[in-house]
């Protein structure tokens, strides 16, 4: 049997629609930086395998994985910084409770 | 000669209009005043030095002594704008014989002026004008812009001054800028003699394209051989190549050349106030009175006069041009007299008389032909640019004086003021029959020699222009009687009656007067000729005089002569002929004291064509279609923002549907087109 | 051909990651998403192993699993009181979701499946050693990366600000 692109594919897509149906059901805001985390990851998947499989000298996709994995733990550690924030003026993190800063 | 002396002359003047303008608030006026004065006499004193070194030092500089040619002389002449190689914009100091003459004028004259307004500018109780020293700095940055143009080395150079001459009597005639009629009257003269200047830039534009060249000293190298005009070894090669390749590119009907030169005069017209675009000029009397004197007498509106004369080697070449220059100098010289006949501001009636003889110098030069009298024209022109300069400055000081001392612009509330003004009156009288032609004031010669050189022209011309000359005495002696005889003058009760002004004011006319009288015996043959040859082999003071062609100058003295004796009779004592001549013609009258409608035609195709016609519908296309364009673009953006803004309702959940609906069907679509 | 060591790993693999991403999203305690997200990203880190990028795994390890989780623990604990479930969900909403996740799989699956003719590419390639990589990241030269380190360096000092700023007790 050989594993093929596609048997990396897959599962990387299944996460990342884990993560979609969790970000639309789910209504605490951390359970949807969860779910957030891991689309991100599946797309960190992707461009690792891509570089593996398809332009195998090369070390662009691994970089573009580096840099967005980077960038996932500074928007995390942002994002947590603002939820903080809204519990401590509502007591809660539900995200239908913060739709007031529309005005 | 070293170029010291030159650069004082044109930057002490432009140093004190930077002192006055940006500390002058700090001084006194009198300080001001005196400061300005000082300044202008110290230039003056340069200038005639100057002068009198180009032409009697006799060093080979500036004279050919074998050959008894003066020659045009570089003193300095910096790059200044060095675009390209070919294309350099220089500034610098050109000496011959009309631009040392016209430093003579212009900054005697300026000084004249200068000394002048301290009294002029300050009232009976003493008390000063605001803005006094506003009008000193003015005063000197004309002086500086008129210097720089006529010692210009390059037409680029010119046209710089040009422009600053223009812009200062913009400044000027606009100085009570607090008076309507004064503000209108500056718009006025610079829109016009801008709209001329345009002329002046598309013929410096042709002629530098075609030539290669700016500098004067390119265009100008002529020299006789056998009698016969030719162009010198000297002469740029574009210039030669005008000239000698008959394929010279041809627009329609004449030549290149034809064409600059005509626009070069159209730039001329406007600043010498020629017909049809003499309109600026009567009305730029609003200004102060001196202003009137320094920049619309005597050497901002001869302007024009000097910048075909500086090109007129290049005008020979082009008769065609010429005619041009005599036929509009003609027929300006006529009209502006009939008008001066009739006007009751006696500062209007010398603005035309002016015009007219502004006019009588163009005729003058367009008439000069090296065959005839070796070019007896050019100089006559330029002899009565110098000897008009100084009667028309005294005539215009002395009706300032007048206007000070009564308060009023119009003859009608002067008359019979010879007993009350008795200095102003004799130097008036000396201006008029200067002006008139009455040997031996200065007019007289310069007037003789400019007719002598219209009838080899031509004799219709001749006869025209001593029509005109007739007329000219007749409508100074008008005014002169209307002024100062007429009736008895009234003095209303509670007013002091008029008396001469103080000696600040009266000084300047006693010296232009007394320069009016001896001006005519210089023997300009000598100085000032078109290709710098001297005239006469021996000069004395009886030059002129023993040159004169008595057949022409009898003729036109005794014309002269007739129209003062007709101005004497109808004028001198109040009587009815004067108005019995009116209803005689009214017609006549009618148009000349509405000076030909000229300025109601203006006024048609301004308003009625160009505004009406032209400026409204595209006024109309910007509002509404350009701006209706961008106007109904908002209008649509707000409305459409209007109706889509409840699906910004903050919850992020709906937002996240929308884009994953949007992404699933964006991913749909790819997915079934790269089937 | 692979080995069948390697498939074997591979299915654990596969597995873990299928198996913790959904009871990440479905689990009701919300310390438990954050424990099955930590596995699913261990067994990322395993999936960069197992493709010959060891670097990369490291970083998974330390910076998701190691920081990102971290930080989500401490939140979690911050905001909401041990034991609590969060309010199960109405069985529309979860339909809802259920379908646009299943949408969501269905078409890129399609379009993946559509051209797996083309994607019959193995695995080759080796391992990029430490060298080539500190290179590419320090050097300005094509297929270098300095200029994108410098920004994300900035951005992260800009996060540790902003973190800070936004979370201070006033």
């Amino acid at each position: 049997m050989e594993l093929t692109i596609l048997y990396y594919l897959i599962p990387s897509l299944f996460m990342f629609c884990c993560g979609v149906y969790g970000f639309v059901t789910r209504r605490n805001m951390i359970a949807m930086l969860i779910s957030l985390e891991l689309m991100l990851n599946s797309v960190d998947i992707n461009f690792v395998v891509f570089n593996r499989f398809l332009f195998p000298g090369e070390m662009e996709g691994m970089f573009f994985s580096l840099f967005a994995i980077a960038l996932a733990a500074a928007e995390t550690a942002l994002a947590i910084a603002i939820i903080i924030n809204v519990f401590r003026v509502s007591e809660n993190i539900d995200v239908r409770d913060v739709n007031k800063m529309k005005h | 000669m070293q170029p010291v002396i030159p650069i004082i002359i044109l930057a002490l003047p432009l140093a004190m209009f930077l002192f006055l303008g940006l500390c002058g608030h700090k001084l006194s006026h009198r300080m001001a005043g005196i400061l300005g004065t000082a300044g202008m006499g110290v230039t003056m004193t340069l200038a005639y030095i100057t002068a009198f070194t180009y032409f009697f030092s006799g060093s080979p500089e500036f004279i050919d002594a074998d050959a008894h040619t003066r020659l045009q002389a570089v003193i300095f002449n910096y790059d200044w704008l060095a675009f390209t190689p070919q294309l350099v914009i220089r500034l610098g100091f050109l000496l011959d014989p009309i631009s040392a003459l016209l430093l003579v004028v212009i900054t005697t004259i300026s000084f004249m002026v200068h000394l002048y307004s301290n009294g002029y500018m300050r009232d009976h109780h003493g008390v000063w004008e605001k803005g006094f020293q506003r009008f000193y700095a003015f005063l000197s940055l004309f002086s500086f812009s008129m210097l720089g143009l006529v010692v210009a080395t390059n037409i680029f150079q010119m046209y710089i001054f040009w422009e600053l001459v223009g812009a200062s009597s913009y400044l000027l005639i606009g100085f009570y800028y607090t008076k309507p009629s004064a503000v209108s009257a500056s718009k006025k003269a610079f829109i016009v003699t801008r709209f001329a200047d345009l002329g002046f830039l598309l013929g410096i534009l042709v002629l530098s394209f075609y030539t290669g060249t700016f500098n004067f000293t390119d265009f100008t190298s002529t020299e006789v051989a056998d009698g016969v005009y030719q162009i010198s070894e000297t002469t740029s090669a574009g210039i030669r190549d005008l000239i000698a390749n008959s394929t010279v590119p041809m627009f329609m009907g004449a030549s290149v050349l034809t064409w600059a030169l005509v626009l070069i005069f159209i730039g001329g017209m406007g600043k010498s106030a020629m017909l049809p675009l003499h309109i600026w000029l009567p009305d730029a009397m609003e200004g102060p009175t001196p202003v009137s004197a320094l920049i619309h007498a005597a050497t901002m509106v001869v302007a024009g006069v000097y910048l075909v004369a500086r090109l007129f080697p290049l005008y020979l070449m082009e008769p065609a041009a010429l005619d041009i220059v005599v036929v509009v100098g003609a027929l300006t010289a006529l009209y502006a007299a009939m008008v001066a006949c009739t006007q009751l501001d006696i500062k209007r009636v010398l603005a035309f008389s002016t015009i007219s003889q502004i006019a009588f110098m163009m005729v003058s030069l367009g008439v000069t032909r090296p065959e005839f009298h070796h070019g007896v024209g050019y100089m006559a022109g330029m002899f009565h640019l110098f000897t008009h300069a100084m009667f028309k400055a005294l005539l215009f000081l002395c009706a300032g004086a007048l206007i000070h001392a009564i308060g009023s612009n119009n003859y009608t509330d002067m008359h019979g003021l010879r007993k009350y003004m008795p200095i102003t009156h004799i130097t008036f009288l000396i201006g008029c029959l200067a002006i008139a032609g009455i040997i031996p004031f200065a007019g007289f010669f310069s007037k003789d020699e400019i007719l002598t050189a219209t009838m080899g022209y031509s004799t219709v011309w001749y006869i025209w222009m001593s029509l005109v000359a007739g007329l000219t005495a007749f409508y100074m002696f008008r005014l002169y009687y209307l002024i100062f005889w007429w009736k008895e003058h009234k003095v209303h009760e509670g007013h002091p009656a008029p008396h001469d002004q103080p000696w600040t004011m009266t000084l300047p006319l006693v010296i232009l007067a007394a320069i009016s009288c001896v001006a005519g015996f210089v023997p300009m043959g000598n100085l000032v000729t078109w290709n710098g040859h001297e005239m006469f082999d021996n000069v004395n003071f009886f030059t002129n005089l023993s040159a004169l062609n008595w057949q022409v100058a009898g003729m036109s003295l005794a014309i002269a002569i007739v129209g003062i004796l007709v101005a004497t009779v109808m004028y001198r004592k109040e009587n009815r002929y004067p108005q019995m001549m009116k209803q005689a013609l009214p017609r006549l009258w009618d148009w000349c004291f509405h000076r030909f409608y000229w300025d109601e035609l203006y006024q048609f195709i301004t308003h009625k064509i160009i505004f009406g016609c032209i400026s409204k519908p595209i006024a109309w296309f910007d509002r509404n279609v350009v701006d209706g364009t961008m106007n109904a673009m908002a209008f649509v953006t707000q409305r459409l923002s209007f109706a889509i803004r409840g699906l910004q309702s903050g919850n992020v959940q709906f937002y996240v549907w929308m884009y994953l609906i949007g992404a699933l069907l964006l991913g749909l679509i790819t997915a079934i087109c790269l089937i | 051909m692979e080995s069948v060591g390697s498939i074997i790993v591979y299915a654990i693999i596969t597995l873990t990651i299928i198996v913790c991403s959904v009871l990440a999203v479905t689990t009701r305690k919300i310390l438990r998403a954050a424990t099955y997200l930590l596995f699913a990203l261990f067994a990322t880190a395993a999936l960069y192993f197992k493709l010959d990028y060891e670097f990369l795994g490291a970083v998974q390890i330390a910076v998701y699993a190691g920081g990102i989780v971290v930080l989500f623990v401490f939140s979690i604990l911050l905001t909401s009181h041990p034991g609590q479930n969060s309010t199960p969900l109405v069985s529309r909403r979860r339909f809802m979701g259920l379908i646009a996740a299943v949408a969501m799989f269905g078409v890129a699956a399609w379009s993946l499946i559509s051209r797996a003719e083309l994607l019959t590419a193995t695995a080759s390639g080796d391992n990029p050693v430490m060298k080539e990589i500190g290179e590419a990241l320090m050097g300005t030269d094509h297929g270098q990366y300095l200029l994108p380190f410098e920004a994300i360096s900035v951005l992260l000092l800009a996060c540790i600000i902003g973190g800070v700023v936004i979370a201070r007790k006033r």
